[in-house]
């Protein structure tokens, strides 16, 4: 069972949902596909370990066999090959690394060689959950890559939460893609509402069933709930805009860990999911 | 003309809101909603829309069934795993780099154009606004905040702008270095929170490595003194000036519900405690144009080296 947690505006509360959710349920696994800005570790100060490099093979021109006839050039559809009158330029920053270039040079001119532009991480503890993250370096763009790296470290057999990025482009795909059940988080303002309707589109379209959490209960309307009803879109979890809630979220504590009550409800959305009693495909 | 761009890193800080706000303020500028994938300023600022252009992104893969023999050489040289297992593509994981058309031995794999967005040209009670929606799903939103930008830039020539604001997405990938290159300041939106703080730390490091000067505010400042505190240290510690700090108040929401700006709604409603969150706003933004008319003008300096 993978649960996804998704939202399409940033900041509703996706990391929230994720930890204390990973936290209610025994044996749980938590990954955090936010490589961009990973924070579910800020919450579970764990100590982590490198478990590998995500890197990108970029190619290296062999200058002796190169004959600069410029075909590697000319296949790159990322500009990231250039053919100069007395040499091939190679842009690394801009390579997807799709090995066409090496496959297309009739002299063999082109090796790959791993450039790094990310790291997997995980917690040195396994208890009380097993938790790993992705981090993309400063600068780079390609963070789909450190995404579906990570991910290749899911057990299957187990049940895993993955926090996803915000927005609804290729990143988000990359982490909520293959997930049995999404659940969107949104807070019911016009700005939360709007890119909630975004985030529906991508379940709706990846065919994933999915629930929603409103977070911030009490800010704002009904504008949310009313849709939800409307729709028949199950909600099943409600989290007030309690002060308290948002102090203990600026500290990095869990509100679960305070708020025991909470950990009660956390575990039933589980089981709910679970039993596969809430869950809603649409056809797009 | 002079490109103020706003980040934060962590999304839901603030940034549309508080660029709205400026919108409002600005007197001689172009907005540029660069959040394409979740884009809200038009909610706000209600945008009659001038001019509006699909936006092609990278091509994706198509296999033609009738010359496909299902030897799957493209499923083995495909990095991105985007052939199935019944040789069809899937186009949300293929990157468009066609190595599949140049293996197969049948020829059956082609490109195809495909749409990834829109980008707009548009009008609103401030002033000209760019704007792109990017397709659910869909690749290189760097690349459709990139052509948003040139819109934004086409306007200011246009009408004569002398500032192009952009509203930025949040994270420190892609789409964001799309967003920050060229311009001539951030404004980090922070929260007083671990994940603000973090987010902070590597979207000022961004700008750094970009070599763009940044300046910062402090939005819900009063949810944790002691980290807004924190920031403020960390900032001076970086040489990256503090401009404000907004407190914690459903202003913001109540305005957005009215589709107002902050400034349009202190106006409005007279509420003395509006009144005192629009004068924060107000006093940020007279020091963003203090220091936007500080730093050299990049695009004179460009034209001029030219």
């Amino acid at each position: 069972m993978k649960i996804a947690i998704a939202s399409g505006k940033g900041g509703t509360g996706k990391t929230t949902v994720a930890v204390n959710l990973a936290l209610s349920v025994e044996g749980m696994q938590l990954f955090d596909c936010d490589v961009e800005e990973p924070n579910c570790n800020l919450f579970l100060g764990q100590e982590l370990e490198k478990v590998e490099d995500v890197s990108c093979p970029v190619p290296v021109i062999d200058s002796d066999k190169c004959t600069l006839c410029g075909k590697c050039a000319a296949f790159c559809r990322y500009n990231a090959l250039a053919a100069l009158p007395t040499k091939i330029m190679v842009f690394p920053f801009l390579c997807h690394g799709c090995g066409g270039c090496g496959l297309v040079c009739p002299e063999g001119a082109v090796r790959e060689e791993p450039r790094v532009l990310g790291v997997v991480e995980k917690g040195k503890t396994t208890a009380p959950l097993e938790f790993y993250r992705g981090l993309l370096n400063i600068g780079e763009a390609m963070a789909t890559l450190v995404i579906r790296t990570l991910k290749g470290h899911i057990d299957e057999s187990r049940p895993a939460i993955i926090d996803s990025p915000p927005g609804v482009a290729c990143p988000v795909i990359a982490s909520v893609g293959d997930a049995d059940y999404c659940l969107l988080v949104t807070e019911s303002t016009p700005f939360g509402f709007h890119d909630f309707k975004l985030a529906l589109e991508v379940v709706k379209l990846m065919k994933i069933p999915f629930g929603v959490v409103i977070n911030r209960d009490g800010l704002g309307d009904s504008r949310v709930e009313d849709f939800c009803k409307a729709e028949k879109i199950p909600i099943l979890l409600k989290i007030p805009n309690d002060m308290r809630i948002a102090r203990l979220y600026s500290r990095g504590v869990p509100f679960v860990e305070e708020m025991p009550e909470w950990k009660e409800k956390f575990a039933a959305m589980f089981k709910e999911i679970n039993s596969g009693s809430e869950s809603v495909v649409m056809n797009s | 003309m002079k490109q103020l761009a706003i980040i934060s890193g962590k999304g839901g800080s603030g940034k549309t809101t508080l660029t709205a706000a400026f919108a409002s303020l600005a007197k001689n500028a172009v907005i540029a909603d660069c959040d394409v994938d979740a884009a809200d300023m038009h909610l706000i600022l209600k945008p009659e829309i001038l001019e509006e252009e699909d936006y092609l992104g990278l091509e994706v893969a198509s296999i033609d069934p009738e010359l496909c023999t299902g030897c799957g050489t493209c499923r083995e040289v495909c990095r991105f795993g985007a052939v199935s297992a019944d040789i069809t593509i899937n186009q949300y994981s293929c990157e468009g780099c066609a190595v599949c058309t140049f293996a197969c031995p049948e020829n059956a794999v082609s490109m195809k154009p495909r749409i990834s967005g829109q980008v707009f040209s548009s009008n609103t009670r401030f002033g000209p606004l760019a704007h792109a929606k990017l397709g659910i799903g869909e690749e290189a939103s760097g690349k459709l905040v990139s052509a948003a930008r040139e819109r934004a830039t086409k306007l200011a020539e246009q009408y004569n702008k002398e500032l192009i604001i952009i509203d930025g997405p949040p994270g420190i990938g892609c789409p964001v270095i799309a967003a920050i290159t060229g311009t001539d300041l951030v404004l980090v939106v922070s929260e007083p929170t671990v994940s603000g703080i973090h987010d902070l730390k590597r979207v000022i490091e961004l700008a750094k490595h970009f070599n763009i000067p940044a300046v910062v505010c402090i939005n819900k400042c009063d949810i944790n003194e002691e980290n807004s505190l924190l920031i403020e240290e960390f900032c001076a510690g970086v040489g990256v000036p503090v401009l404000g700090r907004l407190p914690y108040d459903d202003i913001v929401t109540r305005a957005m519900i009215r589709e107002e700006t902050l400034i349009e709604y202190a106006g409005d409603m007279e509420i003395a405690k509006a009144g005192d969150f629009a004068k924060i706003v107000r006093d940020i933004w007279v020091l963003l144009e203090e220091k936007l008319l500080e730093l050299p003008d990049k695009q004179k300096y460009l034209n001029l080296s030219m």
